[in-house]
């Protein structure tokens, strides 16, 4: 535990650093205001309740993308490590769409299903798809098969393998793959708020930023940062209980 | 120990396996193997590396296509895994992210054995094997003889009517390999089960087997199939018995003129 606090220590500087420079004048307030002001705009966002009005409708998009892509991902991933033809139905859609930037896919995207959730939800979606799937695939098909041999000869019939074999054994490379679409998940999120969105997070950040009212703000990036940091960490605790066999 | 498997022999006929890599050229590791085991008996193979050994029992095990030939047990031919036929596999394949008792109960459950049955026959198992106080460690916090007497547990654990043995006791020191050379006779004695033994010790093959099959360089063949039958003495000296020496030293012969029929650059 005390070794985690100190770990957090080049924040603390950070912030330091951040007060300081603008305290000195070195960088312009209407830049960047200074770190405490930033704090006391916070303060007022989280007691007028601004600020959980946002982050609610936010996180929920979030939640429900990344929830979708990775029901489907796992599917797709799991079908292509496993069938022949599903990977050669699937491997070029896949190939494909990996180099593309998912936010080219915003515009697109509101023109298919308009302005609401359900567009958001879907850009999420497909933005974290493809972590997933490759994860999976990657996971699956690294499995070493005398393990699925030796499950057999215990007794596993081919439906156990994949829940009791492949799935744990692939446990890692579908955790990383989940990370990644995670930070995606909440990438997209912010994007499409600010593109066209009436509550979330993003959307107060570009509507704050176009009223001037800069502290206000830096709160609002300063709190998608901080959930974004508290995802990865609960994510990467969960990825410790679940590879506590990887010494 | 009640044990519910039914003893069974294998007969493998006219059995051939290529191996085909995604890339590079096919190997042939099985050329026309003929082999009858009698159900109960004790069956150890001898043989230079890379002749074949693993591939003959993983398609016992049905892990490998039957390509050309036939492997038949007393259940019928032989095309796919089951529980009937027990592996043993040289490195081990325990599952990594289950404890030892959970590795041994995996198989226990797949016999539809649970609860408190489950655990007093796991439980066995271990002390068994000696690894008693390891029960909650993962396999990565063992060493490879405990790895491999893990193994051995989960195995024996779930009862199949043949044992197929990769180099079981490869990686344990003499001391503990004695032990479980020991701790195998007597269950195999018990239970009559079928055996087939994958060794690179002459003189733990005639020590524990009723029959050696000694094979040849790739591709493997069965080269000659000799009786020892020291087994049922159940006598710890037998290993200074001079006919125990002389059987040792004849088997030992053949397979070093396999080995050096290995080394031996291949020509024309
Ligand atoms: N998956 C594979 N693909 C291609 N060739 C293989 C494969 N597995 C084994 N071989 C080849 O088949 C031959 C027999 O291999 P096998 O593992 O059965 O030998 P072995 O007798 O068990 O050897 P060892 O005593 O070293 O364990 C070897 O020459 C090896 O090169
Ligand atoms: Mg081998």
């Amino acid at each position: 535990m005390k070794q985690g606090a100190i770990s957090y220590l080049p924040l603390l500087i950070l912030a330091a650093l951040w007060e300081l420079v603008t305290r000195l004048g070195l960088v312009s307030r209407a830049l960047l205001p200074p770190f405490s002001v930033v704090l006391v705009a916070l303060a007022h966002m989280l007691a007028d309740g601004s600020l959980l009005r946002n982050a609610v409708p936010s996180l929920l998009r979030g939640a429900a993308g990344l929830a979708l892509a990775i029901v489907v991902g796992f599917g797709l991933g799991a079908g292509m490590a496993l069938l022949p033809r599903f990977r050669a139905a699937f491997g070029p859609l896949v190939q494909a769409f990996y180099p593309l930037p998912k936010t080219a896919l915003v515009p697109l995207v509101m023109v298919w299903f308009g302005l609401g959730d359900t567009a958001k939800i879907v850009l999420i979606f497909l933005g974290c798809l493809l972590p997933v799937i490759l994860g999976t695939y990657n996971g699956i098909r690294g499995v070493d098969h005398v393990l699925v041999w030796s499950a057999r000869s215990l007794g596993a019939s081919r439906r156990d393998v994949l829940r009791e074999v492949l799935l744990p054994a692939a446990m890692p490379q579908i955790l990383i793959g989940l990370r990644t679409a995670t930070a995606f998940a909440f990438l997209l999120m912010v994007a499409s708020e600010l593109i066209i969105a009436n509550n979330g997070l993003g959307f107060l950040i570009g509507s704050l930023g176009d009223d001037g009212a800069y502290p206000a703000m830096f709160a609002a990036i300063l709190t998608i940062t901080a959930l974004g940091f508290l995802a990865d960490r609960g994510f990467a605790a969960l990825s410790a209980h679940l590879l506590r066999w990887r010494i | 120990m009640t044990d519910k498997s039914v003893p069974t022999g294998i007969v493998i006929t006219g059995l051939s396996h290529d191996y085909t890599p995604r890339a590079g050229t096919r190997v042939r590791a099985l050329e026309d193997v003929s082999l009858t085991v009698a159900t109960g008996s004790f069956h150890a193979l001898l043989g230079p590396s890379g002749c074949g050994k693993s591939t003959l029992l993983y398609c016992i095990g049905g892990f490998l296509p039957v390509q050309i030939g036939s492997i038949r047990t007393d259940r019928g031919l032989v095309t796919a895994p089951g529980p009937d036929r027990g592996v043993v596999f040289q490195n081990f394949a325990l599952f990594p992210w289950k404890t030892v008792l959970q590795n041994i109960l995996y198989g226990i459950g797949k016999r539809g054995i649970r609860g408190a049955e489950a655990r007093d026959r796991a439980q066995r198992f271990i002390d068994l094997v000696h690894l008693t106080g390891f029960e909650a460690s993962f396999p990565g916090q063992l060493s490879g003889g405990m790895q491999q007497r893990a193994a051995l547990a989960r195995t024996l654990a779930a009862e199949p009517d043949i044992l197929l043995m990769d180099e079981p006791f490869g990686a344990l020191d003499a001391q503990t390999r004695r032990i479980m050379q020991e701790e195998l006779l007597g269950i195999w004695r018990q239970t009559g089960k079928t055996v087939v033994f994958v060794t690179h010790d002459v003189a733990e093959a005639v020590y524990l087997a009723d029959e050696i099959s000694v094979m040849s360089a790739r591709p493997g063949r069965i080269r000659r199939t000799l009786s020892a039958g020291f087994n049922r003495a159940a006598d710890p000296a037998v290993f200074k018995r001079p006919d125990f020496a002389e059987q040792v030293e004849l088997i030992w012969q053949m397979v070093r003129a396999e080995v050096d029929d290995a080394r031996r650059p291949v020509s024309a």
